[in-house]
C-alpha cells in the first residue's frame, strides 16, 4: 500500500536558524501537506528544528556513480581551488 | 447558592480535564505498533503521548487542589470505574481508522475550542496549562482535518466508513456541551469555561472541515450522556483493567 499510494518525500531540517536545512530522511506521504506533518512528526519530536523542507523525491535530479570520474576527479590536483592559503579569524563559525 | 465550595468544584473541574486526556490518550495508545503505515503510526502515537503529558499536569494540579496527599498516580490508578468522570466518547474503541479519525477530530476541536478559552482562566495555574496545551492542539487538529478530509473525499470505501464512523459517534457529541453545577460554580468564579460559547464554535469548525471533506454532520436520533457521573458505557472498565494492572497489582510501584 505503501508504495502504491504514498509517494517518498526527503526531508530537510534546520536545526537553528541561520544554519542551513540538512537532509535528515525520508518520509511516504500522500501529498506535501501531509509529508510535511509526518516530517515534523518522525524528524523534529524532540526539538532538532525550527524549520523543515520537503521534496518529493522524484524532483530530486542526482549523479550517478558513472559520473564519478568525469564530475569530480578533475578536481583532486587542484589543490589552489581550496581556500586553504587564507587564516581564518577565530571568531568565525561555523566555516 | 450552592453548596459546593469553589475548592471541590476546581478540584473536580480539574479532574474531568484529566480524565479526558487519559483516557482518550490511552485509547489512541492502542494503535501504537498497529498504525497503517510507519509515519501515521508515530504521528498517533505523538498525539497519545501529548494527551498523557496533559494528564499528568491536570492530575498533579487536581491533587494539590484537593489537598489530601493524592498524586498523579493515585488518581490515574487507583480510582475505579464509577470514579471516572471522562465523556464517553474519549472511551470508545478504536474501531477501524475512520472510527478512530472521527473520535479523534469531535475531540480535537473540542480541546482547540476548549483550551482557547480556558487560556483567560482567573486560575492561574490552568491559564498556564491552558497556554502550553492549545499549541498541541493546534496540531492535532490540524493533522486530523486533513485525515478527515483526505478519507470523507477519498474513495468510495474510505467516504462510507466515515459516514459509518459519524453516525457511531454522533450520540456521543452533546455529553460534551452539557452544563452543570461544577461548570456554573467556575464560570461564575471567572475560572471556567462556558461550554455554549465551545459548542458554537464546534459546530462551525467541524462544518467547515466537512463541507471540504463532502461529509454530513446529522443531528443525532438520542444523546448518550453520564461519563461525569461516572455512569460509563461498559467499555471503560475493560480499558481501566488494562491500564490500571500493574500499579493495582504492585502499588506504588516506579520505573
Amino acid at each position: 500500500m505503501v508504495d502504491q499510494y504514498l509517494p517518498l518525500w526527503e526531508v530537510f531540517v534546520r536545526s537553528k536558524r541561520g544554519m542551513d536545512h540538512k537532509h535528515c530522511g525520508s518520509v511516504h506521504a500522500a501529498d506535501a501537506e501531509q509529508a510535511l506533518q509526518y516530517a515534523r512528526d518522525v524528524y523534529t519530536r524532540r526539538s532538532e528544528g525550527n524549520s523543515i523542507w520537503v521534496v518529493e523525491a522524484t524532483h530530486i535530479v542526482a549523479s550517478q556513480p558513472d559520473d564519478q570520474e568525469a564530475f569530480f576527479e578533475p578536481a583532486d590536483d587542484k589543490v589552489y581551488r581550496h581556500a586553504t592559503f587564507y587564516d581564518v579569524p577565530a571568531d568565525v563559525k561555523h566555516m | 447558592m450552592s453548596d459546593l465550595t469553589q475548592q471541590e468544584a476546581l478540584f473536580t473541574y480539574t479532574l474531568r480535564l484529566a480524565d479526558n486526556a487519559l483516557i482518550l490518550g490511552h485509547r489512541l495508545s492502542e494503535w501504537c505498533g498497529h498504525g497503517p503505515f510507519l509515519e501515521e503510526d508515530i504521528g498517533v502515537i505523538n498525539t497519545a503521548l501529548d494527551l498523557l503529558g496533559r494528564c499528568r499536569m491536570l492530575y498533579s494540579y487536581a491533587g494539590e487542589v484537593e489537598g489530601k496527599g493524592r498524586d498523579e498516580d493515585d488518581l490515574a490508578f487507583h480510582r475505579d470505574e464509577r470514579e471516572f468522570t471522562n465523556y464517553l466518547l474519549m472511551e470508545q474503541p478504536k474501531g477501524d481508522f475512520a472510527y478512530t479519525t472521527i473520535r479523534q477530530f469531535y475531540a480535537d476541536v473540542w480541546n482547540l475550542h476548549f483550551y482557547t478559552e480556558l487560556c483567560n482562566s482567573k486560575d492561574e495555574t490552568l491559564a498556564a496549562i491552558a497556554r502550553k496545551v492549545v499549541k498541541e492542539c493546534r496540531y492535532h487538529f490540524r493533522h486530523n482535518a486533513e485525515w478527515v478530509k483526505r478519507l470523507g473525499d477519498g474513495t468510495e470505501e474510505s467516504h462510507q466508513r466515515m459516514n459509518d464512523a459519524i453516525a457511531e459517534a454522533s450520540r456521543f457529541v452533546n455529553e460534551m456541551f452539557e452544563m452543570d453545577e461544577v461548570d456554573q460554580v467556575m464560570v461564575d468564579a471567572g475560572v471556567g469555561v462556558d461550554l455554549n460559547v465551545v459548542k458554537e464554535k464546534w459546530i462551525a469548525s467541524v462544518d467547515q472541515v466537512f463541507a471540504d471533506a463532502t461529509l454530513q454532520r446529522p443531528e443525532p436520533e438520542y444523546d448518550r450522556s453520564g461519563g461525569r457521573k461516572g455512569l460509563h458505557t461498559e467499555q471503560l472498565g475493560f480499558l481501566l483493567a488494562e491500564m490500571q494492572y500493574v500499579q493495582r497489582c504492585h502499588p506504588g510501584l516506579q520505573w
